[in-house]
């Protein structure tokens, strides 16, 4: 028989470990469950992504002087703003993973309410954005209205904005979600949850974060700066 | 009549088993046990199997006559495509992982759970609200779109399709949370000594499946939220007249759609690996070539999807490329059956009736998987495309393929999960009325294909009469066959014999723990130290087909 059954050997410390959930042996066992977990998810988060970069460039292709001129539409300002102020949130967020690692609850908290507040940032610019684009009245599809308020573009450029909509709309999705996310931590931090050796969700909170800044470093390129 | 070899049971029942050892309404609706929720699961998807089903027996029996009988054109349109969908999406995609998977790959493994149990809770009521929404569609205006949704008709027709994309969306979240979770479990929860090679081939299957929906249905959750923006906000990326593609929503419907083909029968191999060297008695020919086989076919399909676009207008050479890879998949398939037959030569077979399904599987799976061959054959397609020899095809895979696999493993692990023995004279008559029901009901529509004889038509012309009701006639075999099958092993909840806890003589770790497994699967950690298919000297006294 290939399965004999042998006395489990008993683990050190872990087995009286609060956080071991039930079915883990091992402490180590279960953070890197939870952080291959993790990457997976990011996976199909760029494979979802993927499809819209996807239909960006088929329109691009098909269309590079509409796009051209629909982009001078957008603000790079406002788009070279979000950028510096995502990056400065992962960089905090970076610094709050490395807090707990080393057991500073405080300076954990301290960095996740600096990196929440760069996301609120992020958030009234892309309000202030999309009010404009309502205003003159460059929106999705159907609803494109644009030449009424005295926009002439050439081509089709609804369906840019179109693009643009879905683009930015599901990236924000993801930010507020992000934002959500960090309050929490920031409520458990306060709960004592976390220490220097259990400290994988903030890991996990940070990876995710880095994703929705990663996925604006192209966002912001290929909207904003196509010339 | 045979009876099962029966190996002594380590561990008497001490321990209450997996079933009662909670009880109440509550503890079942909020556990995190793998086993409880694959029950969970299991009830579902028969009951959508039973939707469904009954569906299609009204569209074949419609068929009956070449004229109208007692659907109109519009009914006709909207029950096939529920029939599609509710099959796809919320029968054979979670069917064999999310219901047997759930209860055996930690059981295989060793593990005491899979690696996220709350998470594999939330998966299951994510596919309850999938299944809602779908309802939901149903109830309200219907949907006629085929379950493919193909635009311009899904951006324009008045029948629900927000409502049920919505659910199709919702029900991928389910099928990625779960494919998530058992990668995870794969890579991290096998129990001491069980290295890659020394995983069952259920696993190996399981965990090829599960890289798919990771990889795979974020792009179909993409696609359905274009459609659904399409639809609300009109953005024109699939309409020309605004300036979009419709094309462009087949190439993102197939590049989930195609790897999900393999979603839906890759866990069936596996079953098939299971069942035919457990009845045989003897060690799997090609371990690792069937085990590396389903890696291989799990990449390959990410490529092929272009097969479904030979007569979209995709260009010539995209079309002689994807011909060429939809042939490759041949190969690693070819490989696994070989296998299974060389596994079968010489082997101590006992003719139970999960053996006969896995004898029915070969059957009709490669008559599945040859006939794919003509499909992929770029001027052969465009005669067959859109006929009934598609329609046919595709059923000989999913149906001949997945679910007679399906149905064959939970014979053989319905011992493992229930406790109880069904009534093996019952079953193999159950086999048999299913096997010539299903050849009936779809050899047939091969002929009908290769005649002519378009798909999703509710009338027909005369001369196709005879072998529609052929078809027909089949199909009432198969609806008997599953019913009686249904019936027999309800039957034996209440009334079948108390199961050992190894009931074929299997070697895998799930017959290792007594029947049914107690709450945390295993007294102790098992620890491995070979191959799960090294049987022990058959035991000539104990039983075997005579």
């Amino acid at each position: 028989m290939s399965n004999e059954h042998a006395h489990a050997p008993a683990h050190d410390d872990d087995e009286h470990n609060p956080h071991l959930a039930h079915h883990f042996d091992t402490m180590g066992q279960q953070t890197a469950s939870a952080k291959l977990g993790m990457w997976l998810f990011l996976a199909t988060e760029i494979l979802m992504f993927s499809g819209l970069f996807l239909a960006y460039f088929i329109l691009r292709m098909l269309y590079p002087e509409m796009v051209l001129e629909a982009h001078e539409h957008l603000s790079k300002w406002a788009g070279g703003i979000n950028t510096v102020v995502l990056l400065t949130s992962s960089y905090t967020m970076a610094l709050g993973v490395r807090s707990i690692q080393l057991g500073d609850v405080k300076k954990l908290r301290l960095m996740l309410v600096l990196t929440i507040l760069c996301g609120c940032i992020f958030m009234v610019v892309k309000y202030f954005e999309y009010s404009a684009k309502f205003e003159h009245g460059m929106l999705p599809g159907k609803y494109y209205s644009a030449h009424l308020h005295g926009y002439e573009i050439d081509g089709l450029p609804h369906i840019f904005f179109g693009v643009y909509f879905m683009m930015t709309g599901l990236h924000g999705i993801h930010v507020a979600i992000g934002l959500a996310i960090m309050l929490w931590m920031f409520v458990r931090a306060g709960r004592g949850e976390f220490g220097a050796k259990n400290y994988v969700a903030i890991e996990n909170t940070g990876l995710y974060w880095h994703l929705v800044d990663l996925i604006w470093i192209f966002l912001f390129p290929l909207l904003y700066l196509v010339k | 009549m045979s009876t099962a070899v029966q190996s002594h049971d380590p561990h008497p029942a001490v321990e209450p088993s997996y079933l009662v050892s909670k009880r109440g309404l509550m503890s079942w609706l909020v556990t995190v046990d793998h086993k409880r929720l694959g029950l969970m699961y299991l009830a579902s998807v028969m009951f959508f199997f039973l939707i469904a089903g009954i569906l299609a027996i009204a569209l074949r029996t419609e068929l009956f006559t070449p004229d109208q009988d007692f659907m109109s054109a519009q009914t006709y349109n909207q029950v096939f495509t529920l029939h599609g969908a509710i099959m796809v999406f919320l029968f054979i995609i979670p069917s064999v992982p999310a219901a047997l998977g759930n209860f055996l790959l930690p059981l295989m493994l060793g593990a005491k759970d899979v690696a996220f149990p709350r998470l594999n809770l939330l998966s299951f009521y994510v596919y309850s609200v999938a299944a809602v929404f779908l309802i939901v569609a149903i109830l309200t205006s219907g949907l006629d779109t085929g379950w493919t949704f193909y635009t311009p008709y899904s951006t324009s027709t008045g029948t629900a399709v927000i409502t049920a994309t919505t659910g199709v969306f919702i029900a991928g979240f389910s099928s990625i949370l779960t494919g998530l979770n058992f990668v995870v479990t794969v890579h991290k929860m096998r129990a001491p000594g069980m290295n890659w090679n020394r995983m069952p081939l259920f696993v190996w299957a399981i965990y090829s499946t599960a890289v798919i929906q990771v990889l795979a249905t974020p792009v179909l959750a993409i696609t359905l939220l274009l459609l659904i923006i399409e639809r609300s906000l009109g953005i024109g990326i699939f309409d020309p007249a605004m300036g979009g593609d419709p094309v462009l929503f087949q190439h993102f419907f197939w590049f989930y759609s195609h790897p999900a083909v393999y979603i839906m029968i890759l866990p069936g191999f596996g079953i098939i690996s299971e069942i035919i060297t457990v009845h045989s008695r003897k060690h799997i020919f090609g371990y690792k070539a069937i085990a590396l086989s389903s890696v291989a076919i799990a990449v390959i399909s990410f490529v092929v999807w272009g097969h479904h676009l030979f007569v979209s207008g995709q260009s010539e050479l995209a079309g002689v490329l994807f011909s060429f890879l939809t042939f490759a998949v041949g190969v690693p398939t070819a490989i696994k059956v070989f296998s299974w037959v060389a596994t079968l030569y010489k082997g101590s077979i006992q003719y139970n009736t999960a053996c006969w399904y896995g004898m029915a599987f070969l059957w009709t799976f490669t008559v599945g998987g040859l006939t794919g061959l003509p499909l992929s054959t770029l001027a052969i397609d465009v005669h067959l495309h859109d006929t009934y020899f598609v329609v046919a095809h595709f059923h000989y895979v999913m149906v001949g393929g997945t679910v007679v696999a399906f149905i064959g493993g939970l014979h053989h692990w319905w011992p493992k999960m229930t406790g109880k023995m069904f009534n093996e004279t019952a079953g193999k008559i159950g086999c048999l009325l299913v096997f010539i029901g299903f050849n009936v009901t779809f050899m047939t529509q091969f002929f009908l294909g290769h005649q002519g004889m378009p798909r999703r038509y509710y009338a027909y012309l005369p001369e196709y009469q005879t072998m529609h009701q052929v078809s027909t006639i089949g199909s009432w075999i198969l609806a008997a066959g599953l019913l009686w099958t249904l019936i027999y092993l309800l039957h034996s909840l209440f009334k079948g014999e108390k199961a050992p806890s190894n009931p074929w003589g299997g070697v895998t770790l799930e017959w290792a723990t007594q029947s049914p497994p107690i709450e945390h699967n295993f007294h102790e950690t098992p620890h491995v130290h070979g191959s799960p298919y090294d049987f022990p000297e058959i035991d000539k006294s104990a039983g075997g087909h005579h």
